[in-house]
Protein backbone atom coordinates (compact mmCIF):
# COMPACT_ATOMS: atom_id res chain seq x y z
CA UNK A 1 0.00 0.00 0.00
CA UNK A 2 1.03 3.67 -0.84
CA UNK A 3 -0.84 6.98 0.17
CA UNK A 4 -1.03 10.86 0.84
CA UNK A 5 -2.91 12.69 2.63
CA UNK A 6 -4.39 15.56 0.24
CA UNK A 7 -6.70 18.38 0.52
CA UNK A 8 -10.05 18.87 -1.75
CA UNK A 9 -9.42 22.25 -3.49
CA UNK A 10 -12.37 22.30 -6.36
CA UNK A 11 -13.45 20.36 -9.74
CA UNK A 12 -12.83 21.43 -13.48
CA UNK A 13 -12.37 19.44 -16.79
CA UNK A 14 -9.87 18.23 -19.07
CA UNK A 15 -9.48 17.66 -22.44
CA UNK A 16 -7.93 14.68 -24.26
CA UNK A 17 -6.17 15.08 -27.89
CA UNK A 18 -9.19 13.76 -29.00
CA UNK A 19 -11.42 16.24 -27.91
CA UNK A 20 -13.00 13.91 -25.03
CA UNK A 21 -14.22 15.76 -22.23
CA UNK A 22 -13.19 14.67 -18.50
CA UNK A 23 -14.37 16.10 -14.93
CA UNK A 24 -11.78 15.69 -12.28
CA UNK A 25 -10.97 17.08 -9.15
CA UNK A 26 -7.88 18.88 -8.46
CA UNK A 27 -6.67 17.83 -5.20
CA UNK A 28 -3.82 19.21 -3.17
CA UNK A 29 -1.92 16.20 -1.68
CA UNK A 30 0.96 16.43 0.35
CA UNK A 31 4.17 17.35 1.30
CA UNK A 32 3.35 14.75 4.58
CA UNK A 33 5.91 13.82 6.38
CA UNK A 34 6.73 10.93 8.13
CA UNK A 35 6.13 11.34 11.87
CA UNK A 36 6.31 7.56 12.83
CA UNK A 37 7.96 4.49 11.60
CA UNK A 38 5.96 1.34 13.00
CA UNK A 39 7.76 -2.29 12.98
CA UNK A 40 6.79 -5.58 13.27
CA UNK A 41 9.31 -5.82 16.38
CA UNK A 42 8.36 -2.66 18.35
CA UNK A 43 4.49 -2.30 17.41
CA UNK A 44 3.94 -6.27 16.10
CA UNK A 45 2.30 -4.67 12.68
CA UNK A 46 4.18 -2.50 10.22
CA UNK A 47 2.95 1.09 8.86
CA UNK A 48 3.95 4.65 8.07
CA UNK A 49 2.43 7.96 9.77
CA UNK A 50 2.01 10.48 7.73
CA UNK A 51 1.19 14.02 8.88
CA UNK A 52 -0.11 17.35 6.71
CA UNK A 53 -1.11 20.49 7.10
CA UNK A 54 0.57 23.27 9.27
CA UNK A 55 -0.92 23.23 12.80
CA UNK A 56 -0.35 26.92 15.05
CA UNK A 57 2.32 26.57 17.53
CA UNK A 58 0.02 28.16 20.17
CA UNK A 59 -2.69 25.21 19.21
CA UNK A 60 -0.09 22.42 19.52
CA UNK A 61 -0.37 20.67 23.03
CA UNK A 62 3.05 20.00 24.60
CA UNK A 63 2.11 16.00 23.89
CA UNK A 64 1.98 17.60 19.65
CA UNK A 65 5.23 19.30 20.03
CA UNK A 66 6.87 16.53 21.79
CA UNK A 67 5.89 13.70 18.96
CA UNK A 68 6.12 16.07 16.09
CA UNK A 69 9.52 16.92 17.33
CA UNK A 70 11.37 13.54 16.79
CA UNK A 71 10.60 14.00 12.86
CA UNK A 72 12.46 17.36 13.13
CA UNK A 73 8.50 19.78 12.13
CA UNK A 74 6.38 21.50 12.93
CA UNK A 75 3.28 20.51 14.43
CA UNK A 76 0.69 19.00 12.00
CA UNK A 77 -3.09 19.45 11.85
CA UNK A 78 -3.79 15.68 10.31
CA UNK A 79 -2.03 12.69 10.69
CA UNK A 80 -2.87 9.30 9.25
CA UNK A 81 -1.58 5.79 9.36
CA UNK A 82 -0.97 3.63 6.54
CA UNK A 83 -0.84 0.43 7.17
CA UNK A 84 1.96 -1.80 5.49
CA UNK A 85 3.58 1.00 3.73
CA UNK A 86 5.35 -0.25 0.08
CA UNK A 87 7.59 2.78 -0.14
CA UNK A 88 10.56 2.63 2.08
CA UNK A 89 10.43 5.91 4.21
CA UNK A 90 12.44 7.66 7.35
CA UNK A 91 11.75 8.79 10.27
CA UNK A 92 11.09 12.98 8.85
CA UNK A 93 11.40 12.31 5.06
CA UNK A 94 8.78 13.87 2.64
CA UNK A 95 5.89 11.78 0.69
CA UNK A 96 5.42 13.98 -2.11
CA UNK A 97 2.71 13.46 -5.01
CA UNK A 98 5.52 11.99 -6.86
CA UNK A 99 4.63 8.03 -5.36
CA UNK A 100 1.85 8.54 -8.00
CA UNK A 101 2.48 8.44 -11.60
CA UNK A 102 0.07 9.55 -14.75
CA UNK A 103 -2.96 7.05 -15.74
CA UNK A 104 -2.35 5.44 -12.14
CA UNK A 105 -5.89 3.90 -10.52
CA UNK A 106 -6.50 4.99 -7.18
CA UNK A 107 -8.75 4.71 -4.04
CA UNK A 108 -10.03 7.89 -2.61
CA UNK A 109 -11.23 8.37 1.29
CA UNK A 110 -13.22 11.39 2.09
CA UNK A 111 -16.13 12.35 4.32
CA UNK A 112 -18.92 13.13 2.38
CA UNK A 113 -21.11 15.91 2.79
CA UNK A 114 -23.46 16.30 5.98
CA UNK A 115 -27.20 16.22 4.48
CA UNK A 116 -28.52 16.65 7.94
CA UNK A 117 -31.85 14.26 9.24
CA UNK A 118 -33.43 12.48 5.98
CA UNK A 119 -36.41 10.80 4.90
CA UNK A 120 -36.18 7.65 4.00
CA UNK A 121 -36.66 8.20 0.27
CA UNK A 122 -33.63 10.20 0.18
CA UNK A 123 -31.68 8.65 2.36
CA UNK A 124 -32.77 4.85 1.46
CA UNK A 125 -33.66 5.47 -2.03
CA UNK A 126 -37.66 4.21 -0.98
CA UNK A 127 -40.14 5.24 -3.41
CA UNK A 128 -42.36 6.38 -0.67
CA UNK A 129 -46.26 4.42 -0.03
CA UNK A 130 -49.27 5.69 -1.60
CA UNK A 131 -50.52 7.54 -4.93
CA UNK A 132 -51.68 11.16 -5.37
CA UNK A 133 -55.13 10.18 -6.07
CA UNK A 134 -57.53 8.02 -4.92
CA UNK A 135 -58.32 9.35 -1.55
CA UNK A 136 -54.69 9.18 -0.50
CA UNK A 137 -52.72 12.54 0.82
CA UNK A 138 -49.85 12.54 3.32
CA UNK A 139 -48.40 9.31 2.56
CA UNK A 140 -45.91 9.96 -0.63
CA UNK A 141 -42.95 10.03 0.94
CA UNK A 142 -43.72 7.82 4.21
CA UNK A 143 -42.26 4.76 5.19
CA UNK A 144 -44.50 2.16 5.00
CA UNK A 145 -44.89 -0.83 7.84
CA UNK A 146 -41.25 -1.15 9.86
CA UNK A 147 -42.32 -5.04 10.40
CA UNK A 148 -45.35 -6.90 12.34
CA UNK A 149 -47.20 -6.64 15.52
CA UNK A 150 -47.92 -8.58 18.68
CA UNK A 151 -44.76 -10.85 17.12
CA UNK A 152 -42.35 -9.57 17.03
CA UNK A 153 -42.92 -7.07 19.39
CA UNK A 154 -40.48 -5.27 18.26
CA UNK A 155 -38.66 -3.77 15.13
CA UNK A 156 -35.69 -5.74 13.93
CA UNK A 157 -32.29 -4.00 14.07
CA UNK A 158 -31.38 -2.42 11.22
CA UNK A 159 -34.29 -1.71 10.01
CA UNK A 160 -33.67 1.07 7.38
CA UNK A 161 -35.33 4.44 8.97
CA UNK A 162 -34.94 8.17 8.90
CA UNK A 163 -32.10 9.89 10.47
CA UNK A 164 -29.01 11.81 9.87
CA UNK A 165 -27.53 10.87 6.69
CA UNK A 166 -24.29 11.90 5.30
CA UNK A 167 -20.53 12.97 6.90
CA UNK A 168 -19.53 9.27 6.52
CA UNK A 169 -16.00 8.03 5.49
CA UNK A 170 -16.65 6.91 2.05
CA UNK A 171 -14.02 5.54 -0.27
CA UNK A 172 -14.28 5.34 -3.95
CA UNK A 173 -12.22 2.77 -5.64
CA UNK A 174 -10.54 2.78 -9.08
CA UNK A 175 -10.00 6.66 -10.02
CA UNK A 176 -7.65 7.46 -12.64
CA UNK A 177 -4.71 9.97 -11.65
CA UNK A 178 -5.17 12.44 -14.86
CA UNK A 179 -2.33 14.80 -14.08
CA UNK A 180 -0.07 15.88 -11.46
CA UNK A 181 1.72 18.89 -11.00
CA UNK A 182 4.44 18.21 -8.79
CA UNK A 183 6.36 21.66 -8.17
CA UNK A 184 2.72 22.79 -6.99
CA UNK A 185 1.70 19.71 -5.45
CA UNK A 186 -1.62 19.28 -7.22
CA UNK A 187 -2.76 15.85 -8.44
CA UNK A 188 -6.49 15.92 -10.72
CA UNK A 189 -8.24 12.87 -10.26
CA UNK A 190 -10.81 11.36 -12.64
CA UNK A 191 -14.61 11.94 -11.55
CA UNK A 192 -15.72 13.48 -8.26
CA UNK A 193 -15.03 12.32 -4.75
CA UNK A 194 -16.49 12.75 -0.90
CA UNK A 195 -16.49 15.62 0.51
CA UNK A 196 -16.83 19.64 0.16
CA UNK A 197 -13.58 21.72 -0.72
CA UNK A 198 -11.24 21.95 1.85
CA UNK A 199 -11.51 18.78 3.41
CA UNK A 200 -9.17 16.45 3.91
CA UNK A 201 -8.87 12.77 1.62
CA UNK A 202 -6.54 10.12 1.45
CA UNK A 203 -5.58 8.91 -1.65
CA UNK A 204 -3.95 5.33 -1.65
CA UNK A 205 -3.33 2.53 -3.81
CA UNK B 1 -11.96 31.16 -8.73
CA UNK B 2 -10.11 29.32 -6.34
CA UNK B 3 -6.00 30.25 -6.78
CA UNK B 4 -5.32 26.71 -7.81
CA UNK B 5 -8.04 26.12 -9.74
CA UNK B 6 -7.00 29.14 -11.99
CA UNK B 7 -3.19 27.45 -11.89
CA UNK B 8 -4.37 23.85 -13.39
CA UNK B 9 -6.86 26.33 -16.03
CA UNK B 10 -3.62 28.19 -17.30
CA UNK B 11 -1.80 24.92 -17.50
CA UNK B 12 -4.04 23.40 -19.70
CA UNK B 13 -5.48 25.65 -21.92
CA UNK B 14 -3.75 26.62 -25.11
CA UNK B 15 -3.37 30.08 -26.41
CA UNK B 16 -5.92 30.05 -29.52
CA UNK B 17 -5.61 33.13 -31.43
CA UNK B 18 -10.09 33.30 -32.13
CA UNK B 19 -11.60 36.64 -32.69
CA UNK B 20 -13.29 38.63 -30.09
CA UNK B 21 -16.90 38.47 -29.83
CA UNK B 22 -19.87 38.59 -27.50
CA UNK B 23 -23.74 37.34 -27.69
CA UNK B 24 -25.54 38.86 -31.28
CA UNK B 25 -22.40 38.04 -33.49
CA UNK B 26 -22.81 36.47 -36.60
CA UNK B 27 -20.21 33.55 -36.80
CA UNK B 28 -19.02 30.59 -38.10
CA UNK B 29 -17.09 28.20 -36.07
CA UNK B 30 -15.40 25.19 -38.24
CA UNK B 31 -14.73 22.12 -36.01
CA UNK B 32 -13.58 18.77 -36.58
CA UNK B 33 -15.60 15.69 -37.05
CA UNK B 34 -14.20 11.96 -37.24
CA UNK B 35 -16.02 10.21 -40.00
CA UNK B 36 -15.97 6.62 -41.47
CA UNK B 37 -11.66 6.64 -39.14
CA UNK B 38 -11.55 10.18 -41.49
CA UNK B 39 -11.17 13.36 -39.79
CA UNK B 40 -12.70 16.75 -41.75
CA UNK B 41 -13.63 19.75 -41.34
CA UNK B 42 -17.35 20.74 -40.92
CA UNK B 43 -18.84 24.12 -40.53
CA UNK B 44 -21.61 26.10 -38.40
CA UNK B 45 -22.54 29.26 -38.99
CA UNK B 46 -25.10 31.08 -36.55
CA UNK B 47 -25.85 33.96 -34.11
CA UNK B 48 -24.10 33.70 -30.55
CA UNK B 49 -27.03 33.29 -27.99
CA UNK B 50 -24.55 33.15 -25.08
CA UNK B 51 -20.95 32.94 -23.60
CA UNK B 52 -20.95 30.96 -20.21
CA UNK B 53 -18.72 30.03 -17.97
CA UNK B 54 -14.69 30.92 -16.74
CA UNK B 55 -11.10 29.62 -17.67
CA UNK B 56 -10.80 26.42 -19.49
CA UNK B 57 -14.44 25.10 -19.11
CA UNK B 58 -15.94 28.22 -20.83
CA UNK B 59 -18.32 27.17 -23.80
CA UNK B 60 -20.20 29.60 -26.09
CA UNK B 61 -24.00 28.66 -27.91
CA UNK B 62 -24.57 29.04 -31.53
CA UNK B 63 -28.07 29.14 -32.99
CA UNK B 64 -28.62 29.15 -36.52
CA UNK B 65 -32.27 27.98 -38.79
CA UNK B 66 -31.52 25.31 -40.76
CA UNK B 67 -34.18 24.09 -42.93
CA UNK B 68 -37.08 26.13 -40.76
CA UNK B 69 -35.58 24.33 -37.62
CA UNK B 70 -33.75 26.11 -34.73
CA UNK B 71 -30.66 24.66 -34.14
CA UNK B 72 -28.39 25.23 -31.14
CA UNK B 73 -25.14 23.78 -30.79
CA UNK B 74 -22.55 23.96 -27.93
CA UNK B 75 -19.24 24.82 -28.08
CA UNK B 76 -16.05 24.37 -25.61
CA UNK B 77 -13.46 27.19 -26.28
CA UNK B 78 -10.79 24.95 -25.74
CA UNK B 79 -11.88 22.16 -27.08
CA UNK B 80 -8.97 20.61 -29.46
CA UNK B 81 -11.84 20.10 -32.00
CA UNK B 82 -12.68 23.35 -32.52
CA UNK B 83 -9.88 24.75 -35.40
CA UNK B 84 -10.51 28.05 -36.09
CA UNK B 85 -13.25 30.57 -35.54
CA UNK B 86 -14.55 33.55 -38.12
CA UNK B 87 -16.31 36.52 -37.03
CA UNK B 88 -19.08 37.66 -39.58
CA UNK B 89 -21.11 40.16 -38.29
CA UNK B 90 -21.14 42.30 -34.71
CA UNK B 91 -24.49 42.57 -33.78
CA UNK B 92 -26.23 45.48 -31.87
CA UNK B 93 -28.17 43.44 -28.61
CA UNK B 94 -29.13 44.94 -25.09
CA UNK B 95 -28.43 41.14 -23.43
CA UNK B 96 -25.91 38.72 -22.82
CA UNK B 97 -28.00 35.80 -23.26
CA UNK B 98 -30.65 36.08 -26.00
CA UNK B 99 -32.56 33.23 -24.96
CA UNK B 100 -35.72 35.66 -26.02
CA UNK B 101 -34.23 34.32 -29.98
CA UNK B 102 -36.19 30.55 -29.11
CA UNK B 103 -39.50 32.00 -29.29
CA UNK B 104 -39.46 34.33 -32.26
CA UNK B 105 -39.15 33.50 -35.84
CA UNK B 106 -38.89 34.62 -39.17
CA UNK B 107 -38.71 39.14 -39.49
CA UNK B 108 -38.92 39.70 -35.12
CA UNK B 109 -35.72 36.93 -35.17
CA UNK B 110 -33.43 39.13 -36.37
CA UNK B 111 -30.58 41.38 -34.72
CA UNK B 112 -29.82 44.37 -36.11
CA UNK B 113 -26.18 44.61 -37.24
CA UNK B 114 -23.66 47.33 -35.31
CA UNK B 115 -22.30 49.54 -37.92
CA UNK B 116 -18.77 50.32 -36.92
CA UNK B 117 -18.29 54.55 -37.91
Amino acid sequence: MKGIIGKKIGMTSIFSPDGKQTACTIIEAGPNVVTQVKSQDTDGYTALQLAFGDKKEKHATKGDINHFSKAQTAPKQFVKEFRDYSLDKNLGETVTVDIFTEGEKVDVVGTSKGKGFQGVVKRHGFSGVGEQSHGQHDRQRAPGSIGGSSYPSRVFKGMRMAGRMGNDRVKIKGLKVVKIFPEKNYILISGSIPGHNGSIVLIQK
Amino acid sequence: MNAAVLFVHEQLTAKKDFPKFKAGDNVTVNYKIVEGGKERIQSFRGDVVKIQGTGSTATFTVRKISDGVGVERLFPFFSPNIDGIQLNKVGKVRRAKLYYLRERSGKSARIKEKRVK
